[in-house]
């Protein structure tokens, strides 16, 4: 299997102060990777590294032959303003941008493009509805449908099923695995390790120290995720300069 | 009706100007108040303008009433103050309104100053309320110059401004012109906070731009219908300010600007996306 991303002892952060800490290893192409770990974990931060928008404070990504136009990405919900004045259409239609950029049209064949998306995602009737009149799992939907647009082949998701019913998770969870069918490379910051076990192939236990990564099963053992509990204290303030960064 | 709504304008020059001049101001300046209030950014705004002020005080100091002078000194300032009430917000532990705060009242002390230096009351008088039926043609040109413009780089940057208000990560993933928009954002703010300076004066300058944005927050929840309804309402408040002062006598900019808090109110109280009226007048809910 080809690798899509790879870790060279990697560390992210914020103001020197390590997020993800010395992390290497490599992503397959066509992985289903979860990213499991405490809150503060780095498991968000991870993610923005891929993206770029994080550069790496010491080590490397390498990318192969991914370019950033390739990944798409999902923020926490959290990040988004739902206050603005914008319906799900204008929402979803920005999967385009890839192609669409800054000017250009959005033809016939887009715009059925994006109709099969929303319904894909069950939100047809949504469409000119503002998004500050959406539920969580309804707006979830619509972001689901914005990265079916973008048509990756390396899709990042940042919590994509926080609190959200299980009707949602579920269906949301058929798109994922579509993808995974489709031979791209999902990667996945969640929380609930029962979902994860059932249906992640492979899932990475982070720490800021990477604390085990390979099958879910044995990644998941319970000395693992005791070894992870305690490894995630908060930022140390007054911490000494990394040894190992050299 | 001839006499009430068109002779003023078919019979006085001063007025014909005052008109173009409030229309061309709207067309440009409401859309930003739009992208200025969805980003939290209203009271940011009202600093630029002030701070447009030591800025055109000094190059009324080194040449006199002139245009040009007063124009490159507002836009400096108004630049230097955006960018400097930025750095204080991220480098240091004062939020960004208290910055703001402080730049706010600075600048208008000493922009006051600055005027009071060489100038008379009248001068000082004009910077602080302008002189919307004094527009001669040049003033005119670069009124209508700086807003055609900033039109055009509006409509450039639209998409990826309505994203980084919606979903700046997103924006981030896809493109690298996060910080680039941004900037050119703040810059449009100023070049039109200046157009308006030199109608309506440092302290009404704002209320073209925020005014009727607010106004349109009432009546639409798209964000594109928003900036049309914004630029009706303000060419609306334009023509019935200009009419009232002509008519009543009152002093013309601040009479547009009323206009323009008067259809405020009336957003607030009729307006269909959460105005009073329809808080306080409820109705029986849907089935579904």
């Amino acid at each position: 299997m080809a690798t899509a991303l790879g870790f060279q002892n990697l560390t992210l952060g914020y103001d020197r102060h390590p997020a993800v800490h010395h992390l290497s290893g490599e992503i397959g192409e066509g992985a289903l990777l979860a990213v499991v770990g405490p809150n503060g974990a780095g498991k968000s931060t991870l993610l923005k590294g891929i993206v770029g928008v994080l550069r790496p404070l010491g080590g490397k990504i390498s990318r192969n032959d991914v370019k950033a136009r390739d990944i798409a990405y999902l923020p926490q919900i959290a990040e988004i303003d739902r206050s603005f004045p914008i319906s799900v259409y204008d929402l979803v239609a920005m999967g385009l941008w890839k192609r669409a950029g800054l000017l250009g049209g959005i033809g016939a064949k887009d715009r059925e493009k994006i109709a099969i998306a929303i319904e894909t995602v069950g939100l047809r009737g949504f469409e000119s509805r503002a998004i500050g009149t959406l539920s969580g799992g309804q707006m979830q939907r619509a972001l689901f449908a914005r990265l079916l647009l973008q048509d990756a082949r390396v899709i990042l998701l940042d919590e994509p099923f926080a609190s959200l019913d299980s009707k949602t998770v579920s269906d949301l969870l058929e798109l994922v695995h579509r993808w995974h069918g489709e031979k791209r490379t999902v990667v996945a910051v969640l929380h609930d390790f029962e979902l994860v076990k059932q249906h992640f192939p492979e899932a990475l236990l982070l720490a800021r120290e990477p604390v085990a990564w390979g099958k879910t099963l044995e990644t998941l053992s319970p000395e693992n995720l005791l070894k992870a509990r305690r490894m995630s204290e908060a930022f140390d303030e007054g911490a000494g300069i990394c040894e190992d960064a050299a | 009706m001839y006499d009430l709504f068109i002779a003023p304008f078919a019979e006085f020059d001063f007025m014909r100007r005052a008109l173009a001049g409030v229309i061309i101001l709207s067309l440009s300046a409401a859309p930003i108040g739009i992208f200025l209030m969805l980003r939290r950014m209203s009271l940011a705004g009202d600093v630029m303008a002030h701070a447009i002020l030591p800025g055109a005080a000094l190059g009324f100091l080194v040449a006199g009433l002139d245009l040009f002078a007063m124009t490159v000194g507002g836009i400096a300032a108004g630049i230097a103050v955006a960018v400097a009430a930025g750095l204080v917000a991220r480098f240091t532990e004062l939020k960004e309104d208290a910055a703001l705060a402080a730049f706010y009242l600075v600048s208008l002390a000493l922009g006051v100053t600055l005027i009071s230096l060489k100038g008379s009351n009248v001068d000082l008088f004009r910077v602080l309320f302008g002189s919307v039926l004094a527009l001669d043609n040049p003033t005119l040109m670069v009124i209508a110059s700086f807003t055609t413009f900033s039109l055009f780089a509006l409509a450039l940057i639209w998409r990826p401004l309505v994203l980084e208000c919606v979903d700046p990560g997103f924006l981030r993933s896809v493109s690298g012109s996060g910080t680039v928009v941004h900037l050119l954002f703040l810059s449009l703010v100023v070049l039109n906070l200046v157009a308006a300076f030199h109608a309506l004066g440092t302290l009404l300058a704002v209320g073209m731009m925020m005014l009727p944005a607010a106004a349109a927050r009432f009546w639409t929840q798209d964000v594109t219908r928003m900036a049309a309804i914004s630029v009706a309402i303000g060419v609306i408040s334009g023509v019935s300010g200009l009419l009232v002062s002509f008519h009543a006598n009152l002093p013309t900019g601040p009479a547009v600007i009323l206009a323009a808090g008067i259809f405020y109110a009336l957003s607030v109280v009729l307006g269909p996306v959460g105005g009073l009226r329809k808080r306080l007048t409820p109705s029986q809910h849907l089935e579904a």
